[in-house]
């Protein structure tokens, strides 16, 4: 058995790439005034455009009403920067509720878009340019402090006189503080604009809003032409056609009528890249893996990678199994796996702990099988549209008994559609459960990479139908790996019935003790035998210095781009981003020890230091430094943060300053 | 799937013959009178005489005394966790059509813990025999009352008697859309058990058998008013069902005439309990199974799959400037 395969592709995707910081400059480098240009003075904006003043990066925020169309044109930004050439990521805003009341500061949905020259690899800090349809959405994102201090906001002005004295006074309470706040605001009349090209203006703010944001950022309009056409190409030509002249409609107002503008320089990449979110990315690695069948039942932050694969996976010969509940999908996953090739079941939090107990049967059964969990906020229904990192122990220790289990977590778009390949091959090579811990913030949130070229590798080999040899064992383990030939129905000899309950090498059920201690240590055996073949992780920056932040999943970007950052003001500080959780890859000690301190950032809760009653004895840590600390005796320190939102890297590079003061 | 010969093939039929020694594996631990014993040869049986190929044979249970049955055939078995039979069943069937599954469940596994999966396996109508052994007691963990315990059950939870009305399987089976095979056995009366099994395992689609079957541990005399008085059994035949033999017609004279295409009807059978209705109640051979509706009709080869990948990665790519929108 070759040992080595289960990692090769994780390491050809390790390629490690620069992040590009640009830190404050942005506000520094604009020259703007507050005001519209003046009406009725279109003949001299268009004879003397805009110059338009060049930037490294930026983060454009579009929100609304839910069902306003604000995520769409995000994503069409996002899109249509990314077709230029510049680096993205596109992190959506969903409110918790499908239809929150209108006009409501919980409300706000749509779509945030850092756009950059180069490669931008996470959500980055506060927003810089912010489109709101009323003032009540932009009031939520006032006050969850996701606004950089001054930053420029294109506001939809029909409130102002609204027909609803409440509503006119709400609007011009609200535009006054946020000016007063220091916040550059302008009023724009979208509906009314609208309302001049189309007959259902509001239905279409979204495209002329888009129209507005290619203009200012030097996009071409014909990349957004493309994307509409892309989007509505499936309806009326009619549809279409609306589209475009509101795209155009907003973009020509724009030119006339703002007063600033600006080019992120892009360079388009040599190698094609695909621009797909985390939970596409993870059904198009079940696609490419072979995996023949996902059994899923709904739940928020998962389930719109089953809806895509729902819409592909028969093109290729799959399907996609709703079952009636969590535990069904699972058990099913099981079955299907059981008596054919290694099968995939996808969840979020509370769906994860309702399959536990099947979970632990796949265990003792050694049946393969890939558990993806994309994380969302607990306990309980707790945050469902928010990112958490809080189920990494429950993945690792969860079920019940000792029930050792592959845990693996991506920490990039692109790792989510390798780590499904990677998974499947560990799951069939182990005969084991593989665990994939994405979370909310990876699911929603884009950002392009490398075109995958598919490799026959990927696949599955056909299912083993050969006759088992005279004398062959269903549990024959190996005394050294632990690892054991499956059996699968349909090969003749092999017959054999597999049980949750203790067993001998022949799955005849065993009470003895000896040979239930013995099973227990085979089945332990098979993760140290995975170690084995694991590879220590890298670590970016110097291999010795004072500061080493440890950390797993989907902050990965953001880390790296602090470290970087500090590394620049001359810091002595690098990262090591763990994608295997369990086993802990080989080497994690050696490279600890290179540093004076090492801490990890987590988006999972620790105990703070500063709370009265928590001291030494009682202080809770953060899940990978209960990790380390109890594995390698290292006083790791945590910090953590549980916002529901991607842990931002200003935010990260305050952390490490604090802890190199101290 | 492994490829033979057409000489091989032809030499694999003229050899298909089995004995009830090639599905026999240990001595069942069952207790002496247990019903599921009645179960066992019945289906033994079966295998013999429909020469079910071991390897091709997939026996998936829960957890309860009832779902040993497994560890006593000697063909593939599943002995999973408890109430998610069915589940486990229907991944089989799906990832394997070619597969016989049967399913052994009991009345705590099936329609206590389990009873969610039991409606929707109605529903999906997968081409499985599932046998409710149906001993209206938990056995295995050691005499609670089940939902199918008679009201009045005393029980190590229930000392005083169980306060609920039974649950009566058939009636909720035939009551669930999509329901396409439903009939009912009892244990001490094995020819007509035999030809149940028989019957289910020709239907097509979901076969759902209720066994009746004594617990001679925990429920020793609560049968015994039917064993005793054969008028309190009804037997269903008809051209369309069961053909009872003129042996069987002596001891049982309580018979009806009952065409298992009438589904309300046998809706007002099912709901007889104190004449006990054996035979076939519902049979509808044309509801479609759900592993046909969603098989595919495409193998999952790396070519189709490459192709399918590229497909689906053309909606997202952005091309370098001027290179040609196709990959190899």
């Amino acid at each position: 058995m070759n040992l080595g395969l289960a990692t090769q592709t994780l390491n050809t995707t390790h390629e490690q790439r620069t992040t590009n910081c640009g830190y404050g400059k942005n506000m520094n480098e604009m020259t703007m005034q507050k005001s519209l240009k003046k009406p009725g003075n279109k003949t001299q904006a268009s004879a003397g455009r805009t110059a338009a003043v060049k930037l490294t990066e930026h983060i454009v925020e579009i929100i609304s009403d839910s069902g306003e169309g604000a995520q769409k044109c995000g994503q069409s930004l996002g899109a249509i920067a990314a077709q230029m050439g510049n680096g993205i990521w596109t992190t959506e805003i969903i409110p918790a509720e499908i239809r929150p009341p209108a006009r409501s500061v919980a409300g706000a949905s749509g779509n945030r878009i850092r756009i950059g020259s180069g490669t931008i690899t996470n959500g980055g800090d506060e927003t810089d340019l912010v489109v709101a349809f009323n003032e009540q959405v932009l009031l939520g994102r006032v006050r969850a402090k996701e606004l950089k201090p001054g930053c420029i906001i294109l506001l939809e002005s029909m409130w102002r006189s609204h027909a609803e004295p409440k509503i006119a006074a709400s609007y011009i309470e609200t535009y006054d503080r946020v000016v007063a706040a220091g916040y550059k605001v302008y009023e724009i009349p979208m509906e009314q604009e609208c309302r001049t090209l189309v007959a259902d203006a509001k239905r279409g703010k979204n495209m002329f809003a888009l129209g507005m944001l290619c203009h200012l950022y030097s996009l071409e309009l014909k990349l957004a032409v493309d994307q509409i056409v892309l989007a509505f190409g499936k309806k009326d030509q009619s549809v279409v056609d609306a589209n475009i002249k509101l795209l155009e409609g907003g973009h020509k107002w724009a030119e006339a009528n703002l007063d600033f503008c600006y080019s992120i320089p892009a360079t388009r990449a040599t190698e094609p890249q695909i621009v797909v979110n985390g939970n596409t990315a993870l059904a198009l690695g079940v696609l490419a893996s072979g995996m023949e069948i996902c059994a899923m039942y709904p739940i928020t932050p998962a389930t719109s990678a089953s809806h895509y694969l729902s819409e592909v996976f028969e093109n290729v010969g799959g399907m996609v199994h709703q079952a009636e509940d969590e535990i069904a999908a699972c058990a099913f996953a099981i079955g299907a796996s059981y008596a054919s090739k290694c099968t995939v079941t996808i969840t979020s939090g509370p769906g994860y702990s309702l399959k536990q107990e099947a979970i632990g049967l796949a265990v003792m059964g050694e049946i393969p099988l890939v558990v993806v969990n994309v994380q969302r906020g607990g306990p309980s229904t707790g945050q469902p549209t928010k990112m958490e990192q809080g189920d990494l122990m429950t993945a690792i220790f969860g079920s019940h008994g000792d029930a050792p289990k592959v845990v693996m977590a991506p920490g990039t778009i692109e790792e989510c559609f390798y780590s499904i390949i990677t998974a499947r091959k560990i799951a069939e090579t182990f005969n084991m459960v593989v665990v994939v811990l994405t979370d909310a913030g990876l699911a929603t949130s884009q950002q392009p990479f490398p075109r995958p070229k598919f490799s026959d590798t990927w696949m599955a080999p056909p299912v083993d139908q050969s006759p088992v040899p005279e004398g062959a064992k269903p549990y024959d383990w190996d005394e050294t790996t632990g690892l054991a030939r499956r059996f699968i129905p349909g090969q003749p000899g092999g017959m054999h019935t597999l049980t949750g309950l203790a067993h001998d090498r022949d799955s005849h059920v065993a009470y003895d003790a000896e040979i239930n201690e013995q099973t227990l240590r085979f089945r332990s055996l098979k993760l140290a035998a995975l170690q084995k073949t694991l590879k220590a992780p890298p670590v970016f920056g110097d291999p010795k210095g004072d500061l080493l932040v440890v950390g797993w999943g989907s902050t990965k970007g953001a880390i790296e781009e602090a470290v970087e950052a500090m590394r620049a003001e001359g810091h002595k500080v690098s990262s090591m981003h763990l994608q295997f959780l369990q086993p802990l890859p080989p080497g994690i000690k050696e490279i600890m020890q290179g540093f004076k301190n090492v801490m990890t950032i987590e988006s999972n809760w620790s105990d703070r230091p500063e709370d009265k009653i928590i001291d030494e004895s009682n202080r809770r840590y953060s899940s990978v430094a209960i990790l380390l600390r109890s594995r390698y005796l290292v006083d790791v320190d945590c910090w953590s943060e549980v916002r529901g939102e991607p842990i931002k890297p200003g935010t990260i590079r305050r952390v490490m300053m604090q802890k190199l003061k101290k | 799937m492994n490829m033979i010969s057409a000489t091989e093939c032809l030499l694999q039929m003229c050899d298909e013959h089995f004995e009830l020694e090639d599905y026999q594996s240990g001595v069942p631990r069952w207790c002496t009178g247990c019903g599921d014993n009645a179960i066992l040869a019945a289906v033994q049986r079966l295998c013999r005489d429909e020469g079910l190929r071991p390897e091709k044979t997939v026996f998936v249970s829960g957890i309860g005394c009832s779902s040993r049955f497994p560890h006593y055939m000697k063909t593939y078995g599943f002995h999973g966790i408890h109430g998610r039979a069915l589940p486990v069943a229907e991944g089989v069937k799906m990832a394997r059509p070619d597969l016989t599954v049967f399913v052994n469940t009991g009345d705590g596994d099936c329609c206590s813990i389990g009873a969610a999966h039991w409606i929707h396996a109605i529903r999906y109508n997968m081409n499985i025999t599932v046998f409710l052994h149906d001993n209206q007691i938990y056995g295995l963990t050691k005499k609670q009352a089940s939902p199918t315990s008679p009201i009045g059950t005393k029980s190590n939870t229930t000392p005083r008697g169980s306060y609920l009305e039974a649950l009566n399987p058939l009636t909720v089976t035939l009551g669930v859309q999509n329901v396409s095979f439903v009939a009912q056995a009892a244990d001490w009366i094995p020819e007509v058990l035999f030809d149940i099994v028989k019957a289910a395992y020709h239907h097509k689609g979901l076969s759902f058998v209720r066994i009746i079957q004594r617990c001679p541990e925990w429920l020793p005399k609560s049968l015994d008013p039917w064993l005793h008085d054969p008028q309190k059994v009804q037997l269903l035949n008809h051209e369309n069902g069961l053909q009872l033999s003129a042996g069987l017609s002596r001891v049982y004279k309580n018979q009806l005439q009952h065409d298992p295409s009438n589904i309300h009807r046998a809706r007002e059978i099912a709901s007889s309990t104190d004449i006990i209705p054996v035979g076939i109640l519902y049979r509808n051979p044309d509801v479609p199974c759900y592993e046909d509706l969603r098989a595919s009709d495409k193998l999952r080869t790396p070519d189709l799959t490459r192709a399918g990948l590229n497909a689906e990665l053309d909606k997202y790519t952005v091309w370098p400037q001027g290179a040609e929108q196709k990959v190899a």
